[in-house]
């Protein structure tokens, strides 16, 4: 089937090379960052993880968000997903693919990354991460290429399938249940420290994720000449409102427990988050952005009449998918660092070699998902 | 690099110093007591016995500190190879001197005295009994040692730098970016660290080995640190923990931090 992705439209082929262009970069970079070590990016003593574990913290949302068509297709027989319950799939394994590379590169010893498994250190959070996040890439690579095949050969897909796909649905919860814990567990980081931490990852991961899947079905739509039907967008559509207004929910109840507790641990994380602390204040302006994007979005999904309508749902998608990327890709992992143990209030600028790495992380996720999609719908269009 | 014969010449008077220090009753014995119970077998073949202890915890009286001194970290930053970047993104620290808002935030209200709310306080890895970078760690580069003693495998840590977001106290630095060329002046005596791991205070564990109670003690001249073993009534620490209140940072936290502060 791997030779289909190698065949295509004009358009197809430079969109690739454009991808392959950013690797290309983010790699250069990359090499750059090994001779010279991470101090090459923005990140100090103070906020010690950046960009990149905040990249990761967000897709590994974005892989577990797949759960979100597999299980109303699997376990409650809902049609509609049918055709695109391996999209999902395949979006989950390039997540989880970018996740492994953003934790890879933040590695200030990648060498020495085999030490993860040399020496299993079990009550170690990150441990346990590693394995569920390899666990359930080898679960959804394993299920949605051997349904792929099946579909190609126009076979039912083979029995063995099944438990594996019911094993990653509640796999699928742990993997960001416990990259929620690499937070939640700390006891001297007050932001972090909530035990809502996983609800609130998980229910702003099954806003982001179906809201990216629907504009990757508008844009087969138009482009690629695959239609998901408009059943599976508009339920997508209704699990992306109930989602994303339960995650505005948990913001709103973190923020209640903070501010009126007023316990200063806690609430100068939250203050520095949404008005900024002493003048450092340009998370806070992101943040704002990412309030009224998230609240304009909510607004535009909740009345059907708009959600139905192309433009309003492609408008609130992207509203929904860039307000949680600046909560999780941005502010989650910078606040909990601000301000530090010693109560300075240390600011972070990403360098441009480190946006360059991340860009190239995304372009290579990017294109492994078009390679996958490709291969997809080459096998539809083949029936 | 071998060193050159004056360096060498330096080095051994350093040493030989730092060997005698601690049994000048005038200077760090008072100190640090009875400073451990003195172990049976020495490390070195003609060095001084190894100090042992059952729990090694250290006792810091700011307010012996002298104004403007800054012996103790220049001491430390000596013995250990710690580099200088002279930029505040890459920087390493053992120990450093911060003031009381920042290191008792909780303690620190309006109307302390301005004696105490100006003084410095030396502050180091906590060495905590329950800590939380050993914890965290995924490769068991960070562990505890019996004796209390919280340490780094320079050569196991990947660099994943969880420890740095565990510890409570900002006591962990990375090493951003090649060390060396930032180190004054290298002693070989100790290990220098590559790019990409993390390091701290080790509580001079190769000094303790030797026989030698830790750098900054030794090198300060108010003998405002005590050094000894927290389980041995007769230690010094135990005799000035015996005195009054002492603090310890973020007790709350449950991470037993075995450094204590007396002010």
């Amino acid at each position: 089937m791997l030779e289909k992705a190698l065949r295509g439209s004009r358009g197809y082929g430079i969109w690739v090379a454009f991808l392959l262009f950013m690797v290309a970069v983010g790699f250069f970079f990359y090499l750059r960052q090994l001779d010279y070590g991470l101090g090459i990016t923005g990140m100090s003593r103070d906020i010690s993880w950046g960009l990149y574990i905040a990249q990761f913290t967000f897709l590994v949302g974005i892989a577990a968000s797949a759960v979100m068509l597999v299980l109303p297709y699997y376990l409650h027989d809902f049609k509609a997903f049918g055709k695109i319950t391996i999209l999902g799939e395949f979006l989950a394994v390039s997540a989880v693919m970018m996740c492994v590379t953003f934790v890879f590169v933040d590695l200030g010893r990648p060498d020495r990354a085999v030490n993860l498994l040399l020496y299993p250190s079990p009550r170690s959070v990150l441990f346990w991460d590693v394995i569920v996040l390899n666990g359930y890439l080898l679960l959804n690579m394993v299920t949605g290429w051997t349904v792929l095949e099946s579909d190609r050969k126009g076979v039912p897909p083979p029995a063995w399938v099944k438990p594996l796909i019911l094993l990653s649905i509640p796999w699928a919860i742990s993997i960001h249940t416990v990259t929620a814990f690499i937070y939640a567990g700390l006891p001297g980081r007050g932001f972090w420290l909530t035990a809502i931490m996983a609800p609130r990852f998980l229910a702003s991961a099954f806003a982001s994720g179906p809201a990216l899947l629907i504009l990757i079905c508008l844009v087969l739509r138009r482009f690629g000449r695959f239609d998901a039907g408009d059943k599976a967008i508009q339920t997508l559509a209704k699990i992306v409102t109930y989602a994303l207004a339960t995650s505005i929910f948990f913001v709103l109840v973190e923020l209640f427990t903070v501010f009126y507790s007023q316990i200063p641990g806690h609430m100068h994380h939250l203050t520095y988050l949404f008005a900024g602390l002493d003048g450092h204040n340009t998370i806070a302006r992101w943040m704002t952005v990412a309030a009224i994007a998230a609240l304009v979005s909510l607004a535009l999904l909740i009345v059907p009449r708009l959600r139905q309508n192309e433009t309003y749902l492609v408008l609130a998608c992207s509203g929904v998918f860039v307000s949680l990327w600046i909560e999780k890709g941005l502010g989650l992992v910078i606040t909990g660092f601000v301000p530090s143990p010693l109560e300075a209030i240390p600011d972070y600028t990403p360098t441009g070699p480190e946006v360059a790495i991340t860009m190239g992380v995304w372009a290579l996720g990017v294109l492994i998902i078009t390679l996958f999609y490709k291969i997809f719908i080459s096998v539809r269009k083949g029936k | 690099m071998a060193p050159t014969r004056r360096e060498f010449l330096k080095m051994t008077g350093f040493s030989a110093a730092g060997l005698v220090l601690p049994f000048l009753p005038s200077l760090a014995s008072a100190q640090a007591g009875t400073a451990g119970t003195v172990g049976s077998s020495p490390a070195v073949p003609g060095g001084l016995p190894a100090l042992k202890a059952k729990r090694w915890a250290m006792t810091i009286e700011p307010r012996k500190c002298r104004p403007d001194c800054t012996d103790c970290i220049a001491a430390c930053h000596l013995e250990h190879n710690v580099p200088d970047f002279k930029n505040p993104k890459d920087d390493i620290r053992w120990i450093s001197l911060e003031k009381i808002g920042h290191v008792f935030p909780a303690e620190a209200h309006p109307r302390i005295p301005e004696l105490i709310a100006e003084l410095p306080l030396p502050i180091l890895c906590n060495h905590c009994a329950n800590p939380t970078c050993v914890r965290v760690c995924p490769t068991q580069a960070t562990f505890k040692r019996a004796d209390g003693i919280v340490m780094m495998d320079y050569h196991r840590c990947i660099g994943c730098r969880f420890c740095m977001a565990a510890c409570p106290y900002g006591s962990r630095s990375m090493n951003y970016r090649d060390p060396r060329p930032f180190i004054g002046k290298i002693n070989p005596a100790f290990p220098t660290r590559a790019k990409g791991v993390v390091e701290k205070c080790n509580f001079c564990e190769e000094r303790l080995a030797r026989g030698v109670l830790p750098a900054c003690v030794i090198a300060c001249k108010d003998k405002a640190l005590g050094f000894g073993d927290l389980e041995d009534p007769r230690s010094g620490i135990r005799s000035i923990l015996d005195k009054g209140l002492s603090l310890r940072r973020r007790p709350e936290l449950g991470t037993l931090p075995q450094v204590y502060y007396i002010l």
